[in-house]
This record gives structure tokens, sequence and C-alpha cells, in this order.
């Protein structure tokens, strides 16, 4: 059984559709990655699985659990996190904070929490006591994905991660999303960079017009002609 | 006495006043970054407050008779102030529960239009209950401490402390406990604060509950500080306390603080050169300026 | 039949107050309803109006009035006008400052002017008379119909005295008449604004301010004509107000009675709506009076029973904005947008 999988979503904003109908799925520890052109419904359906948006029709399951509908803040006490593609930390908090509030709904300590995160994202470690909202954008990304990883989530939904950093920051970020999953994380990622990232998946899917349009692992997609022809041209 | 040989003696009672406002000014700061919307009946939960204070102080001053000289008050007021911040903390959630929280997905107007609506009401049921006549805090005539020239009652020095101790018991509030940081969490972002799991109702429920209690502060204070209360005290203050707000930046509480004692020193100050008539216009020009100069306020960030 | 007249000439009473109101929730209606500007300074522009009027059309200072400025007894029609262009020049000056900023500033700033002229109007006694009042202010045509009615009764001396008295009070007819001409021609006037194409702009621009700029309009020059038209309209209604009362004093112009009074009328008749405006001020002031006579029944101080009207009011409004937010005729349109957020 799928550690997290969404089958038959049809899902959009308000009155407008966007998703007609989309079957993804993600195993225990797997890297999958979601292309697609814009507008294709890559983040409605990040956001649709978790619970950010009403799903019109459509299942989503974790481990086995039925949370079609449940609300984001209910969906993290069950192992499921997500980092946004924008506005995606706090900017008046520090590193530290930032990081504690993603283990909100817990308590007692969160020294060793922390510590595995410093450990994952180093440079964090020396500027824990810094404002976020003076930062860069690749460390704000690393501290929007560590302030995810703190509830030791078993799903990690990740929204266009290297989007708006500059190429440098790209590989250093792909390579702390390689390390989460090497952790015992399973990734489900949406993204733009999709030759990048479909180099380092596991799977992958392709969504066209807010439907599935081919799926296979990161390699066969990769060497596939027309989607090579469509999407890999960066 | 020459307009400016006044001024040291017009900028410590400014400070006096500023205290008052700073305390009201703050509560309506955290409302407004966190709950994103302007409390027009904020000034009433200073009223609402001043009231709740001196009711208890007369059920305590049966029991803690007595006073401490040179202040005009007594032990009673203590757990009196402690209670009517609470009782007011518990009506603004229950205003929440009834009114606010069936409109928060509504566009801001609407909230605008339904706290101008909660204004009324409170201050008309504090009006049906307690009547229009002032009721008095104190009857006593206080002498005037004389400090370096400049005249100060202690009860004056009383509001400028506790002033002070509350506000930095809400920066430590706000600095290091897991309510607080939540709160300014919410306040940067409340859409990432309920992707991170942060219990937003939990969050809304102690904003209120703070803002309320420091009003409540704020109105005892006043009455305090004036001997007297009416009904009309939390609306008169009103703009004011949104001077202060804007003066400071719209969504800061520290703006909030710093705004509150410009405003306060301003108002004192003015009287030595307009009417004292119009002093509840001098917050006003302060608000004009500024919307004209810098609408984000000296540290606002939106 | 006594009793019959009693009640015919308090219902004019009534009508008259309550079309003075309508045409304060008609210029609201213009800011809110069609615009979706917040002004909660409608007693500012309203007593704005009121004086400006009275000083204009009124006689000029007596021995024993502090006032020392003003009183050119000017036709009616002059000081009415008046009083719309001076209130339409402070809306001016004060939206000027703030309608490109945020809703919630133009509310506090108009808290603010509605504010000051509250203390204009107590303080400068040598203006307005201060808390004295501006009294002997002249209702127009008032002696022709006077002198009509006197003539009238002279000449029937055996009239019975329900006639007498129902005859007395025709001046209140005949005010009560022109000011039905005038609510009927205003609203004639709005609604042919609304559907113009000035009028659909200033929709657009309150069901999504920033698809309307997208567009190309002047979003701030269209919010700011508004403001300013809603605003001369409500001083005009001052105008209204003074030549009937002929007397002025700062307690009408309260925030209760002189703003938050119109909106409940406004909100609960239906925004953005100029039947529902009229419609509204008539429930309302009602409403209001009805309460009046229940308060009377009760064992409370003035002050209680005014202070439980108001709560009450209060509550009609809190009422209509949680259970039914577009009021008795409002458009389903209108409300569905504000909740949409």
């Amino acid at each position: 059984m799928p550690l997290l999988e969404a089958t038959g979503i049809r899902s959009g904003y308000g009155d407008m559709e966007v998703l007609h109908g989309v079957d993804v799925h993600l195993e225990a520890g797997e890297l999958v990655t979601i292309i697609g052109p814009n507008g294709a419904g890559k983040s409605t359906l990040l956001k649709t699985i978790f619970g950010l948006l009403k799903a019109h029709a459509g299942v989503v399951r974790l481990a086995g659990r039925d949370i079609t509908g449940t609300p984001p803040h209910r969906i993290v006490h069950w192992g499921m996190c997500y980092v946004p593609q924008v506005d995606n930390v706090f900017p008046s908090l520090t590193v530290e904070e930032n990081l504690e509030m993603g283990a909100f709904i817990l308590r007692g300590r969160l020294a060793p929490r922390l510590e595995r995160v410093y450990s994952l994202f180093p440079a964090l470690a020396a500027r824990r006591r810094q404002r976020v909202g003076k930062m860069s954008g690749g460390e704000r990304q690393m501290v929007a994905m560590g302030r995810a990883l703190m509830l030791d989530p078993k799903v990690l939904l990740l929204d266009e991660p290297t989007a708006a950093l500059a190429p440098n920051l790209v590989e250093q970020v792909f390579q702390s999303i390689l390390a989460i999953k090497d952790s015992g994380v399973a990734i489900l990622m949406v993204e733009q960079n999709a030759r990048h990232s479909l180099s380092i998946s596991d799977r992958g899917y392709v969504l066209v017009d807010g439907r599935n349009r081919c799926h296979g692992t990161g390699q066969q997609l990769l060497q596939d002609e027309e989607i090579g022809r469509m999407f890999l041209g960066g | 006495m020459g307009a400016l040989e006044q001024l040291p003696q017009l900028a410590v009672y400014g400070v006096v006043s500023g205290s008052i406002i700073t305390l009201g000014a703050v509560g309506l700061s955290l409302t407004y970054s966190i709950l994103r919307f302007s409390n027009f009946s904020h000034g009433d939960l200073m009223t609402t407050g001043a009231y709740m204070g001196l009711g208890f102080l007369w059920l305590f001053q049966g029991l803690l008779p007595g006073r401490w000289a040179p202040l005009s008050f007594g032990p009673a007021l203590l757990p009196a102030l402690a209670l009517a911040m609470v009782g007011n903390a518990g009506l603004a959630i229950v205003v929440d529960r009834l009114v606010f929280r069936r409109l928060r997905r509504a566009k801001p107007v609407l909230l605008l239009m339904a706290a101008v609506g909660v204004a009324f009401v409170l201050r008309n049921l504090v009006l049906f209950g307690a009547q229009s006549d002032p009721l008095y805090y104190s009857r006593r005539i206080q002498r005037a401490l004389v400090l370096g020239g400049i005249r100060i009652k202690a009860d004056q020095l009383f509001v400028i402390g506790v002033a002070l101790l509350a506000v930095l018991a809400l920066h430590l509030f706000l600095r290091y406990t897991k309510t607080g940081k939540a709160m300014r969490a919410m306040a940067d972002n409340p859409d990432l604060a309920q992707v991170s799991g942060i219990n937003t109702e939990r969050v809304v429920i102690w904003t209120w509950a703070l803002g309320a209690a420091l009003a409540a502060l704020a109105g005892i204070l006043s009455g305090i500080e004036n001997k007297l209360i009416t009904p009309e005290l939390g609306w008169q203050t009103l703009l004011p306390l949104f001077a202060a707000v804007i003066l400071g930046g719209i969504g800061s509480p520290y703006g909030a603080m710093l705004g509150g004692m410009t405003i306060g020193l301003a108002e004192e100050v003015s009287t030595a050169f307009i009417s004292t008539s119009y002093k509840p216009a001098v917050a006003f020009g302060v608000l004009v300026v500024m919307l004209l100069v810098r609408p984000q306020g000296l540290l606002g960030r939106r | 039949m006594e009793t019959v007249v009693g009640i015919l000439n308090y219902l004019v009473f009534f009508a008259i107050t309550a079309c003075v109101y309508s045409v304060l929730t008609l210029g609201l209606n213009v800011q809110w309803g069609y615009t979706g500007l917040f002004n909660i300074g409608v007693a500012g522009f309203y007593a704005v109006g009121a004086y400006t009027s009275a000083l204009v059309s009124g006689p000029p200072p007596g021995t024993l009035d502090w006032r020392m400025f003003g009183g050119w007894g000017l036709p009616f029609p002059i000081g009415f006008l008046s009083a719309g262009v001076v209130a339409a020049l402070l809306a001016l000056l004060l939206g000027w400052i703030t309608i490109r900023l945020k809703e919630d500033y133009l509310a506090i700033a108009s808290i603010g002017i509605a504010e000051v002229i509250r203390l204009l109007i107590k303080n400068e006694a040598w203006l307005t008379n201060g808390v004295w009042g501006l009294k002997n202010i002249p209702s127009p045509l008032f002696h022709p119909v006077q002198s009509g009615v006197e003539v009238f009764l002279a000449a029937h001396p055996q009239l019975p005295p329900w006639l007498a008295q129902l005859a007395r009070g025709a001046y209140n007819w005949v005010y009560l008449a022109g000011l039905l001409a005038v609510v009927g021609m205003l609203y004639w006037v709005l609604e042919r604004g609304l559907r113009s194409p000035w009028g659909r702009v200033l929709r657009a621009i309150r069901d999504d301010e920033r698809a309307a700029a997208a567009q190309g309009k002047n979003v701030a020059a269209f919010k700011l004509q508004a403001f300013v038209l809603g605003s001369g309209i409500m001083g005009l209604a001052g105008s209204l107000y003074a030549h009937y009362a002929r007397y002025l004093s700062v307690e009408k112009f309260e925030p209760f009675y002189g703003t938050f009074i119109v909106w409940v009328m406004l909100v609960a008749g239906g925004s953005g709506n100029n039947r529902g405006a009229i419609l509204g001020a008539f429930l309302v002031w009602g409403l209001w009076a009805g309460t009046d006579f229940l308060t009377e029944y009760l064992p409370l101080s003035d002050v209680q029973a005014s202070a439980l009207r108001v709560v009450l009011v209060g509550l009609l409004l809190i009422g209509v904005l949680l259970l039914r937010p577009r009021g008795v005729v409002g458009e389903q349109r209108f409300v569905s947008r504000l909740f949409k957020a």
C-alpha cells in the first residue's frame, strides 16, 4: 500500500476547476517529482492533498487513512508536512523561532529535533538567532524546509523549492532534498527545474492541463523524447 | 508662565497620559496584527474594564481597607485590577465568539462595521447600568510631590510604573513564551501558521484576552489619574488610540508603544499653545500629518 | 377625532424626520453602496451642512447671541445649495488626504473630522453660538402658509375643533410635501447615476478594485467623486433638518444620531440599493420611535431608557450583519462579494 495516494482528484479555486481527475502516489522513502507547464495544476494538487483546497472529487489517503478534506492543522498530526512556494517563513522571527513553530503541536523539549535540523542544514546553526526576514533566498528556503521537518514527518510536500534561486543555490537545495530523503522521509515535490529534479527522483509524473500525461521513473522520463522537447530544454 | 517654561511640566503630564494611551494602543495593535481588522470597540473595552475595576474595588475595600499613603488607594486595588483584567478578557472572548468569529472570512469592512456596533452596545450597556454621572475612583485631593522643580502626584508615578511593568511583561511574553511566538508568527503569516499546525483559534483567544486585559488596565489607570470615569471614557480615547497605532505603524505593538507616548506628549504639550478644549483634535492632527507624510507609520511594515 | 388628528400630526413629524434621514442614507449609499467607502463621519458633513445653511439663510446675530458672524438672510434655496457645496468641499479636502489609503484609514480619519467639527461647533461660539445653540432659523415659505391658514381660520369661525387643529398644523404638511419632492428627485437622479457608465465604474471598483485599476480606471479619482457627492448630499440633509427644527445644537449631531443610526438604516434597509436606503430610514426610525413608546412602560430613568434603545439599535446592526447582511431589499450580488474573501 502506498504511503500517500491521491486518486481521481478534481479541484480548483472557487468555480474554476483546475484539476480534472489526477492520480498520484508515493511509496515510503521515495522521492517523486511532478513536472508540467505553467498552469497545469501542480501546486493546486499539492494544496489539495494538504487540505488547503477542498477537493471537488477524489480521495486522498495517508498510510491508508482517508484524509480528504481534513484541514492542514490536523494533517500535520498524521505525519505529513508542507512547504509552500512563497511566503514560506515567518520573517520577523529568528531561525530558531521559525523551527520552533514547526513543532508547535508538541510539548516537551525541542532541543533534539532542533539539533537534527541543524545537522541537516549546518549553515542555519550558525545563524540560529538571526531574523529570517534579513536572510537570503537560499537560506530562507532551508529555514522553510527545516520548519517542516521539525515534526519528523513521514511525507514532505515541497512546492517548487528552487523557484527564484540562483543556480549555485539550486544545487545546494537539491543536495539538501536528497539528504532529507536519505533520512527516511518520503518526498513529493513540484518542480520547474524539470531536468535536474528528475535526475535525482525515483519517479516522476507529468501533469498537463490538469490531467496526468504520463509517468515513469526519473530516468525513463529524462530519456523520453516528447518530454524532452516539451520541458527539458533548460 | 511662558509657553516654553511650561514645557518640562507638560512633558511629565504627557508621559502620564501617554502611558495610558500606550496600554490601549498596544492592545489595539495586537488585535489588528493578528485578527486583521481595526477594532473600533477597543476604546469601549477600556470603559468596561474601568467600570469592572471600580466595582471590584468597592467590593474589596470592605475586606482590605486603608490606603498606601501618598497614593490614593490601598491593597484593595490589586485584586480589583486582577479581576477586572480577567473579567474584561472574558468579555472580549465572549464578544468574539458571538460576533467577530462568524465574520472572520468576510471582508474587513464588515468587521469594522460590526465593531462599531459592538462599541455602541458595550458603551450603552455601561450607561444603562451605571448611568451617566461620573463615578469616582477617589475623591481625595492629592498633594503633588515636587521633584526637581516638577510637580507630580504619587498616583501619576504609579500609573507610569504600572504601564512600564505591563509593557515589559508583554514584551517578555511575546519574546519568550510559546504562545507569544505563535502570536508573532500569526501576525507575520496566518496561512503559514495554519500550515505549521499552530492552533490559530487558540492564538486568537489569547490575543483577545491580552488586548482586553491591557485595555482594562488602561481604563483603571485612567480612572486613578483622572479620579473619575464616565461611560464615554473609551470612545473619547479612540481617536488618540488609533492615532498612536498609525503613528507607530499599524501592526507593530512596539510601534504602538512609541506612538502612545508621542500622542500623550503631543496632547499635553499642545495645551501650552492652544486651548485645552481642542486637546482631542491634537491626536487627529497628528493622524492627518502621518497619513500625509508616512502612512505606514514610524515602525510599520505593511 | 382630536386623537386622530393628534396621531396624524405625529405621523407627519415622524415622516419629516424619516425623510431627512432618507437623504442622509441616500448620500451614504453613494459612498458605501456604490463604491464601498466606509465613512464613519456622516455627522460631520450633516452638521456642516446644517450650520452653513443656517448661517447663510438665517437672521443676523441677535443681542442675546454670542455669535458675531453670518446670518445673511438669503433665500432658502441658496442656503440649501451652500450646505451641499460646503460639505462637498470639506469632503474633497478629507478625501484627497485619505482616499488612496486603506479603508480603515478613511474610517478613522472620518471619525476624526466629525469629532473636530463637533469641537468647533461647541467652542467657536462666535460662529455657531456654541453650546447655546443657533436659534430662529427661518423655515421656507413659513409666513405665506401661516398667513394663509390664519386667513382661512378667520373666514370660517364655525369649523369643528379637530379641523382647526389640522389646519394649524398645515405648515408641516407643506414641509413634508417639499421634502418628499426632494427625496423623490434625489432618488431619480441617483438611480440614473447608478445606471450610467459612471455608476458602473463605481460598482466595478467596489467589487474588485484591482481589476478596475487593471482596466485603466483612475480608481482614486472615482472614489473621490463618490465621496464628495455623497458628503454633499449629507450636507443638504443638514440644511433640510435645520430649517425644519429652526434650532441647532450640538446634541443632534452626536455620533449616535448623526452617524451610527444612519449606518444601521442603510445596512438594515439594503446596502447598495437606493430603495433600501429610503426603506431603511423609515423602518429604523419607526423602530426607534416605537422603542420610545415601549420604554415609557418600563421603570427606567431617561438615561437608562435611551441607553437601552441604543443597545437595541446596535444589536439590530450586528444581527443584520450576521444573519441577513443584504438587509431587507439589498442586492444579493453585492453581499456575496463581501463574503467571498
